[in-house]
């Protein structure tokens, strides 16, 4: 096991290499020079007064200066270098925009983020293995039927349609108010409420996100937990099981349902990166304060120390749920034995 | 009975293994496709939004069909393509004017005499009415022309980004799959990444650094999402380099290049088909998504997903919310059944995966 995991870890490096290489020269070689777009605010301003040729100079001036300040006159190899050095320590450099550490704002709002895709990923598991089991303990009855076209119809409801409709038609427009348009905490939230009311008020306001982040994860899983779960259902132990007299719910709950959980394990590596999509999307119609906010602005603002360090967590985030989710299904199914079989 | 059974369907086995060529697997498919009503409802409604993706301008369109105008007759629908071709040219009574407002003329327009460009300040965000079906966004478009012309995105996203996905896909799946070995362990690490890669946020990224422009946002979609078809082209090549058939034309002496996609690729399209057609949904689901955030496509131009953007701000529009969200919901409902359709009919093992 610890072999494995070593090998593991090992074999992370070249995909983490290679996908913060993909990131950073896609942000280097991008047309729009940053420092020029830095410039060109003071520059737009200065030609509305009429600009002379000394002004012209200075910004220029001011430009070159600027660029070196933040290493962007060296060549891309070594900017790379420096960079993959740097964040070893953390260091994600400074923002274009507001000059602040790149590491503080990231870790000021990941919390949140980790919070969102935490529920929702909950939400996910909890609606759909009792879903799953339901229709393959009754297939082909009407329920099962129900929500295998539920589940069909709500993996090709787009998220943003969701979103927009849930905050026309429920989030206090015109129509009804029951939820809040956006934000974590109403405004006059306060450290001094009872605690339930502070659960209360952060319940309310993180619902809907988590729902409308979910949906879509609950609606597959639920399938692959039926097929998976039908898939156990059909083999030969689970005849004998029955055929010892042992009642029914025993028999699904104990034989059946842990033997086809253990697919499920390995679908959590392949909703992270689609939550992390999707917070983009959530975060910045309903408000929230988290990285997917973060990274959008940083992406309109071309903010590249921002975009490059978000892209490089996220990435960093799916590889951990990737191991994470082999890790565990290591530790739930006792036949899989790592080591020299892979590969 | 069990005689008659298997007689009838000999000639079908036989036939199926005979018919190497394309057109018979195709012509088989299709029977079986056909049998399942849901999904061949999916392919009408696929065929539908095609028809009025192609027939845009002649649904929603602020030139008549006809005109009867100063003793001659026009059809300035007809005659904007002719013109677009270079072979026409509009005569000066009509050059730039509002067709809808010539005196003494006769004129038979399109069911939705707008184009989703024809901006009226003066009717801002009307409600649906007999005059505007669908109502009009804040600058006094008309969304029912939006919405029509809008198809034209998402089949142009389906063909464009998917058509680049399933080129790269193909080729480097082919290679990995075909020369296995080393070359198969670097290709599948490349798999790894792009599997890792925040796609959503590379791709909004990308978008937003380059020039605003539909065929970049096309092309970029396209080349973040050839990972599915890669990895399944490369099953199928591994599965079918060790067969008989294989090694004989490598004995033969047929080039690498003519062996992949002469005699490997046309019997590992099968699978890869099902991914494609899901791929096309996911797409458009991309490009909705793109279009809301307001990345990569140009201010000007209306899809589907600006005009649910202008419905997330201004929240008593309703009819900008629900219409062109469920516009795209149908389509990748459509792509998706069709997909599934495809999917029993071509790999039975593949079910209930995703």
């Amino acid at each position: 096991m610890t072999g494995y995991l070593i090998k593991r870890l090992l074999l992370m490096v070249p995909t983490f290499i290679g996908i913060t290489l993909i990131g950073f020269l896609i942000m280097r070689l991008a047309p729009g020079d940053p420092a020029e777009l830095r410039a060109a605010g003071g520059l737009g301003a200065a030609a509305g007064a009429g600009i002379s040729v000394e002004k012209r100079g200075s910004v220029d001036e001011a430009i070159a200066q600027w660029r070196a300040q933040y290493g962007l006159d060296k060549p891309l190899h070594v900017q790379y270098l420096v960079w993959l050095k740097n964040i070893g320590t953390l260091n994600f450099g400074e923002s274009f925009k507001d000059n602040q550490s790149v590491w503080s704002k990231i870790a000021e709002r990941l919390p949140v983020t980790i919070k969102l895709n935490f529920w929702s990923i909950l939400v996910v598991y909890l609606v759909a293995i009792p879903l799953g089991v339901y229709s393959a303990t009754h297939p082909n009855s009407f329920g099962d039927q129900v929500t295998t076209l539920a589940a069909f119809i709500l993996f090709a409801v787009p998220l943003v349609w969701a979103a927009t409709m849930a905050i026309v038609f429920i989030c206090g427009g015109d129509f009804y108010y029951l939820f809040p348009p956006g934000g974590l905490e109403s405004i006059d939230f306060s450290d001094n409420w009872p605690i339930w009311r502070k659960l209360e008020d952060r319940a309310w306001h993180i619902f809907l996100p988590v729902v409308l982040l979910s949906y879509d994860g609950f609606a597959g899983l639920s399938r692959y937990m039926r097929a998976s779960m039908l898939e156990v259902l059909a083999q030969d132990y689970v005849q004998v099981a029955r055929a010892k007299g042992l009642p029914e719910k025993r028999v699904i709950l104990k034989h059946v349902l842990r033997n086809s959980l253990i697919p499920q394990v390995t679908i959590l590596a392949s909703i992270l990166p689609g939550l992390i999509g999707g917070s983009v999307i959530i975060e910045t119609i309903f408000s929230i304060p988290g990285l997917g906010q973060l990274g959008f602005e940083s992406v309109l603002a071309r903010d590249y120390p921002t975009v490059l360090a978000l892209f490089t967590v996220s990435a960093l985030l799916t590889l951990t749920g990737i191991l994470i989710s082999d890790l565990l299904l290591a530790a739930v199914d006792p036949r899989i034995v790592f080591g020299r079989r892979q590969q | 009975m069990s005689a008659l059974q298997s007689n009838q369907a000999a000639p079908e086995e036989i036939g199926s293994a005979e018919s190497t060529t394309s057109a018979g697997l195709w012509r088989d498919v299709w029977k079986r496709f056909k049998r399942n009503s849901i999904a061949l409802t999916g392919f009408y409604v696929v065929c539908i939004l095609a028809c009025m993706a192609l027939s845009a301008d002649f649904l929603a369109n602020d030139k008549p069909y006809y005109l009867r105008y100063g003793g001659n007759t026009y059809f300035p629908i007809l005659r904007s393509y002719m013109v677009a071709a270079g072979v026409g040219h509009w005569p000066p009574e009509l050059l730039n004017v509002d067709f809808k407002k010539l005196d003494g003329a006769q004129a038979f327009f399109p069911p939705v005499p707008y184009r989703p460009t024809n901006i009226n300040l003066l009717e801002p965000l009307e409600p649906p009415s007999g005059k505007h079906w669908l109502g009009t966004d804040k600058l006094g478009r008309d969304v029912m022309a939006g919405m029509i012309h809008g198809s034209r995105i998402s089949l142009s996203i389906g063909f464009v980004a998917v058509g680049i996905a399933v080129i790269i896909g193909l080729v480097l799946g082919a290679i990995a799959g075909y020369f296995a070995g080393w070359v198969d362990l670097v290709i599948s690490r490349l798999f790894e990444i792009m599997l890792s890669i925040p796609t959503f946020f590379l791709l909004i990224t990308v978008a937003a650094l380059l020039p605003p422009s539909i065929f970049l946002t096309m092309a970029i979609i396209g080349a973040t999402s050839w990972v599915g078809i890669a990895r399944f082209t490369r099953n199928e090549f591994l599965r079918i380099r060790n067969q008989d058939y294989v090694t004989s034309a490598i004995a033969l002496g047929v080039t690498d290049r003519n062996v992949m996609f002469k005699h490997i690729l046309p019997n590992a399209l099968a699978p890869v088909i099902v991914s494609v057609v899901l791929g096309i949904a996911g797409a458009i689901l991309v490009e909705s998504s793109l279009s809301f955030l307001g990345i990569g496509v140009p201010a000007e131009l209306v899809t589907w997903g600006s005009i649910l953007q202008e419905a997330s701000t201004t929240t008593f529009a309703w009819w900008l919310a629900v219409f062109p969200g469920f516009a795209i919901f149908i389509t990748v409902l459509a792509y998706y059944l069709v997909g599934e359709g495809l999917r029993e009919v071509l790999d039975p093992r593949l079910r209930g995966l995703r």
